[in-house]
């Protein structure tokens, strides 16, 4: 059984459709890519599945389970944990007190006698951040934010974790570093699934990838066949050969 | 079957004219993301400027219409608009509460001042003409305003969704930033919508005033119709706002027309008066759950924290001091000491909601009152009194609270105001509180069997109490829940993600803040002996929130500043011989103070904090020049340990930010 199931979801806002009977699924353990063109829904995915965004018709399952009415806070109980496009790192307070504020509300009473000074240095350094640990956390690069958003969720110690553009804002080294703590959470046992523009990464991680376009879900497979697929290079990657570039005005239009 | 149809045509008049109203504040909201708690007090100002054009100069009523309607309140909306309430609507709720709480203040400083209190009238429009059909006598106000109101919504129609700027209007709802990157020029679209909102209030203010009289605060009251029934349509639908005013009017009066055969109506005399606030209510519960925000708040600079320590060394220096003033001060000085206590701990229950929370309540002092009146009627007058009046506080506290769980903090306010309302008309009236304004005996506290009887031990026991609690505040912040609170209002999405249940938090916050409020509310009554329900009036808390917002709600130093300056407030026109207009030209000048400096919620206080650091700035390298080992102890002093951040502009730290954020929204909203 797949820990997550995105079963035919809609969301309409108003008139526009921003997911359009996604379907898909992710393995255990696995890293798994949603990849698709600005706009294709791919955040109101992540909102859904956290329950930011309540769905217009469909189910999402965790674990076999209905969980599409459930509450944002008792998904994230249940071990989903995220990051977001547009930073919501909170702003006012410290880096190491955004993690400390996340262990906090993780451990409830039960944590509020330990002093977690060795847990926060331990995800920050983690991620790469450590330097910043005493900096307010809305003046830090937004690089440093999306890892410090990374630490936040992993403070709660999620089964799944949704990452949301994570590496925009890193450089070309920092995002190999990435790529290397996606690996080792995966082998850990976390599933990751993770919206990415950088198609690098995303193949050279990826376990599976699910492609997203106007809402729906137009192609799904390992990253060697999401490469070789004609439909992905048309809709995002590039063009399969001169005749599909003649398309080029009539998808630019669109 | 005469007499209903005469409550009908009464009930269609009214709601017309809140229709009117609401309409004008769902055009400002819906546009420019600010609401305008002052909407009521502008209908106010312009129907008196209206007597004054048509009846005290005796201009034409057609000439003084447009004048009113056509110059000075568009002018009015375009000048609130670009001076005052620019930028709010991509600021927190508080901002924007704070700032038109203000604006409400003001306005009605300045019809005290320009009008004084005085017996006015103005007629209804052909007063001698008029119309029977059948059994029913309808005048002509009554078929002028609901014509009126079916003119304004067919061109409310027509602006919206048949003229470019009304699709600007609608544009500029979703995204004002996208509009303006597409040409469109948000500035204006939010001038012409206040302006005409402008008009709309004053409209109706000017077609109820003939009705309600020329009174300053149930004409600025009046609102409270209008925000029910636009509440009806989420602040935006403009069709089901009419429908909102229409229910409202007409079940306001069949109420009023048949309450008398409703068993026990003698004791439901208030209940007219406070139908919309129970409109509001229901409305409100029957919302539906509104989605965590995401990417709205950023972080915010807030007021440095000081350590424990310190706190304490400055609450002990006030207790002295308070110690001081008991033995050489007259004991009528010494009550407005006591107040100023009182005023304190109200404004640090505030602090706790406004400041920490980024909640905003419009009613504080009414707790303030349930606190008092459940003291009084207790009759134990020791701690345990004390205890379980403050525990019935903090339980009606989550009763307002518990309601709009689901909603944002705009409608928690509003929630709270209803209570104000619901209060001061009903309940603080009724024969089990005040009955009518009766004063209530009560007696002073002793504590573990020790009677604190004079009234300079008393005012120093509330010093006391004030520090306790501004302890237990700092200590709150300093702490795990304080930073919760914190990460609550920078970031509720990523709260709820990281396994936050909200709602509960915000119940919490609002009970322990309604707790505090009533723990003022009870030593108060201690102090006075006999306490009225004017004591408690919700104009009041309006009153407090700009004072505590002028000298800032994110600190302690705050609220003891805010309530210092609240008491002189009050006692100010006492002693400049009770003129009426020093009252109003003072309410003008704390309004437009808390409109200049509301918007930074660290208030005055942001100023102080920065001496400090003038001082290492300008000052220390100077004396570090002439006498090195003095220069070194004001460093310390200045710098001392506190433990929060440098304090910078509100809003400079994160600005680059936003504007990196434009393209990723501009390409989202594809």
């Amino acid at each position: 059984m797949p820990l997550l199931h995105v079963d035919d979801v809609v969301v309409q806002f108003g008139g526009v459709t921003a997911v359009n009977h996604a379907q898909f699924e992710v393995e255990e353990g696995t890293i798994t890519g949603l990849i698709g063109p600005n706009g294709a829904g791919k955040t109101t995915c992540f909102n859904v599945i956290t329950g930011l965004q309540t769905p217009t018709s469909g189910k999402v399952l965790l674990d076999g389970r209905d969980i599409t009415r459930m509450p944002v806070h008792r998904r994230s109980r249940r071990g989903i944990g995220r990051t977001f496009q547009r930073l919501e790192a909170f702003g006012s307070l410290t880096v190491a007190d955004n993690v400390r504020t996340a262990l906090d509300i993780h451990d409830g009473f039960s944590g509020i006698f330990r002093s977690a000074n060795a847990d926060i240095e331990h995800l920050l350094d983690r991620v790469g951040i450590a330097g910043y640990a005493q900096e307010r956390a809305d003046s830090v690069p937004t690089g440093v934010a999306r890892l410090l958003e990374l630490a936040r969720a992993l403070a709660c110690d999620p089964r799944l974790l949704l990452l949301d553009e994570p590496s925009s804002g890193l450089d070309e080294s920092e995002t190999e570093a990435f790529g290397d703590l996606l690996k080792e959470l995966a082998s850990e046992g976390r599933t990751v699934l993770m919206v990415e523009h950088d198609m690098d990464l995303v193949m050279a991680v990826c376990d599976a990838i699910h492609v997203l376009d106007f809402g729906s879900i137009i192609a799904q497979g390992t990253p060697a066949e999401i490469r070789a697929n004609k439909l992905v290079q048309k809709a995002y990657l590039g063009y399969a050969d001169e005749a599909d570039a003649a398309d080029e005005t009539k998808v630019m239009s669109l | 079957m005469g007499a209903f149809l005469s409550y009908t045509v009464i009930g269609i008049f009214t709601g017309a004219a809140y229709a009117i109203a609401a309409s004008g504040l769902v055009l400002t909201y819906s546009t420019t993301r600010v609401f305008n708690i002052a909407h009521g007090a502008v209908g106010m100002v312009f129907a008196f400027l209206y007597w004054d054009f048509s009846v005290k100069q005796g201009l034409p009523v057609w000439l003084s219409l447009i004048l009113v309607l056509g110059v000075c309140a568009p002018l009015t909306g375009v000048f609130i608009q670009r001076v005052i309430t620019r930028g709010l609507g991509n600021a927190p709720v508080g901002a924007s509460l704070v700032v038109t709480v203000a604006m409400t203040v003001m306005l009605i400083g300045i019809a005290r001042q320009i009008w004084p209190p005085d017996a006015r009238s103005l007629e209804q429009y052909f007063p001698d003409h008029l119309i029977h059909m059948g059994s029913v006598i309808v005048t002509w106000q009554q078929i002028i305003t609901v014509v009126v109101s079916i003119l304004v919504a067919a061109g409310l129609y027509v602006l919206l969704s048949r003229t470019r700027i009304g699709t600007a209007m609608r544009a500029s709802v979703d995204n004002p930033d996208l509009l303006h990157l597409y040409g469109g020029r948000s500035d204006i679209v939010a001038a012409l919508a206040w302006a005409v909102g402008t008009s709309l209030a004053a409209l109706g203010g000017i077609l109820l005033a003939p009705v309600i009289g020329l009174q300053y605060f149930d004409l600025t009251l009046l609102v409270i119709s209008a925000y029910a029934a636009a509440m009806l349509g989420k602040l935006t639908n403009l069709p089901l706002t009419y429908v909102g005013a229409m229910g409202l009017g007409l079940g306001q009066s069949y109420i009023v027309g048949y309450l008398q055969y409703i068993p026990g109506h003698d004791k439901l005399t208030g209940l007219p008066a406070v139908m919309p606030a129970l409109f509001l209510f229901a409305i409100l519960v029957l919302l539906p759950q509104a989605p965590l925000r995401i990417g709205q708040v950023k972080g915010l600079v807030s007021a440095p924290v000081p350590t424990l320590g310190r706190s304490a060394v400055f609450g002990g220096g006030l207790i002295v001091v308070v110690i001081l003033m008991a033995a050489g001060m007259a004991d009528s000085d010494l009550l407005l000491v006591g107040t100023a206590a009182t005023y304190g701990i109200v404004m640090l229950s505030l602090v706790l909601l406004t400041g920490y929370g980024g909640f905003v309540s419009l009613a504080q002092f009414t707790f303030a009152g349930v606190g008092a009146v459940a003291y009084a009627k207790l009759d134990q007058p020791n701690l345990f009194g004390l205890l379980v009046a403050v525990l019935i506080s903090a339980a009606v506290g989550a009763l307002v609270a518990l309601p709009v769980l689901r909603l944002t903090g705009l409608y928690l306010a509003l929630a709270t105001m209803a209570f104000g309302l619901l209060m001061d008309k009903v309940v603080f009236t009724s024969s089990w509180a005040f009955e009518f304004n009766n004063p209530l005996n009560a007696k002073r506290l002793s504590i573990f069997g020790t009677h604190v009887n004079s009234i300079g031990n008393y005012t120093i026991m509330m010093t006391v109490f004030f520090v306790l609690i501004s302890l237990v505040v700092v200590a709150v912040r300093r702490g795990p829940l304080g930073r919760i609170l914190i990460a609550t209002r920078d970031s509720q999405a990523a709260c709820g993600t990281l396994g936050l249940d909200i709602r509960w938090v915000r119940v919490a916050l609002f009970a322990s803040s309604a707790g505090v409020a009533g723990l003022a509310g009870a030593l108060l009554a201690g102090l006075r002996g006999t306490i009225v329900s004017n004591d408690f009036i919700f104009f009041n808390s309006l009153l407090l929130l700009v004072c505590v917002a002028i000298w800032g709600v994110t600190s302690v130093s705050g609220a003891a500043m805010g309530a210092i300056f609240l008491m002189l407030l009050n006692y100010l026109p006492g002693f400049l011989g009770k003129n009426e207009s020093t009252q109003g030209l003072l309410f003008i000048l704390l309004g437009a103070g808390a409109i200049l400096i509301g918007r930074n919620p660290n208030g005055l206080m942001f100023w102080v904090f920065k001496i400090p650091s003038w001082i290492q700035g300008g000052l220390f390298p100077v004396l570090a020049d002439r006498f090195p080992g003095m220069a070194l102890k004001v460093r310390d002093f200045a710098g001392g340990d506190r433990d929060d951040e440098v304090i910078g502009e509100p809003g400079g730290a994160h600005a680059h930010r936003d504007e990196e954020e434009v393209d990723s929204d501009a390409v989202a909203a594809r």
